[in-house]
């Protein structure tokens, strides 16, 4: 085994994602350009991936949610933009993660519509979803109903 | 700021909520950035060196295979650090190419035996249960108390 020296050392790595009518990722990039300070920007087709010292990528971020606040979500990211080890330039196909990324955002649309309505409601005042470890038993009306509707 | 795990703990949606509403997210991605930024043995992609599975023996048994120990080498010390949990459960894509449906189990099993706050959720199929989702999260971890 090889000795293995990091790079990018202390610094942290974010994914900005815009799911947005209005938004585009170089929209992003453009601002994000602009008000970065030697902090490392990649456009994306979903989005950024910004890289560099902690609190400056905060800001950065900060900055790019006021954009449109309901629209973009953003996480961490173990690697730096552009990794061999990661990036799909060398490695061929989509980048390992990806899917993930890409089955939340079909469920994104739905969470946007959801912080939308509680710019304008209060969320004690919203039901609360179904207890997913609850399996409630069939009900009997509903049991009927598929019977009825297998027969006919 | 109350430190929450999310699981999955690759999730998009679930960071971003967490950090949104003032607290930390504890995500596979900070573990995974902790080890590809210490100096070591080359272990390429991850850098997730023979080390691992035995530091995974502290919650998994040592018949568990070593793929499971050496994952829980990376979620073990969250879940013993977080102060709270989301859970997603009907995460088909945490299955996968983030690891192992049994470290996915495990992981689950070691939230449920801590004893902390913890939200069960399903992922919203549709703008109503969107609004649920949110709304439930948003509560959640404002219950939590010291939002940034």
């Amino acid at each position: 085994m090889t000795a293995y020296t990091p790079t990018h050392v202390g610094s942290v790595t974010k994914y900005v994602v815009v799911e947005s009518f209005e938004i585009t990722p170089a929209d992003l990039a453009a601002r994000g350009y602009e008000i970065s300070n030697g902090v490392m920007i990649k456009e994306t087709c979903f989005g950024l991936v910004i890289s560099g010292k902690a609190e400056e990528v905060e800001l950065i971020v900060t900055e790019l949610r006021k954009i449109d606040p309901d629209h973009i979500f953003v996480k961490d990211r173990g690697f730096p933009p552009g990794d061999s080890r990661r990036c799909r330039a060398n490695l061929g196909g989509a980048r390992p993660g990806y899917n993930g990324l890409e089955f939340e955002m079909t469920v994104i649309p739905y969470v946007s519509h959801g912080l939308e309505e509680l710019n304008k409601k209060d969320a004690t005042t919203i039901p609360p979803m179904e207890n997913p470890l609850e399996r409630p038993l069939l009900d009997i009306h509903k049991l009927k109903k598929m019977i009825d509707a297998q027969e006919s | 700021m109350a430190k929450v795990f999310i699981y999955p703990a690759t999730s998009l949606i679930l960071s971003d909520m967490v950090a949104r509403f003032g607290h930390t997210p504890l995500s596979s991605a900070t573990a995974i950035r902790e080890r590809i930024q210490t100096a070591g043995l080359e272990s390429p992609p991850l850098q997730i060196t023979p080390e691992e599975p035995k530091k995974g023996l502290k919650w998994a048994a040592v018949e568990v295979p070593a793929g499971v120990r050496g994952r829980m080498s990376l979620y073990g010390p969250m879940i013993e650090a977080s102060e709270a949990a989301i859970i997603i459960n009907d995460a088909d894509m945490a299955f996968g190419c983030m690891g192992c449906a049994r470290t996915n189990e495990l992981i689950k099993f070691l939230l449920h035996q801590k004893e902390m706050p913890r939200l069960e959720l399903n992922y919203p199929k549709n703008e109503e249960e969107g609004v649920k989702f949110v709304a439930a999260i948003k509560r959640f971890l404002t219950e939590l108390g010291g939002a940034k």
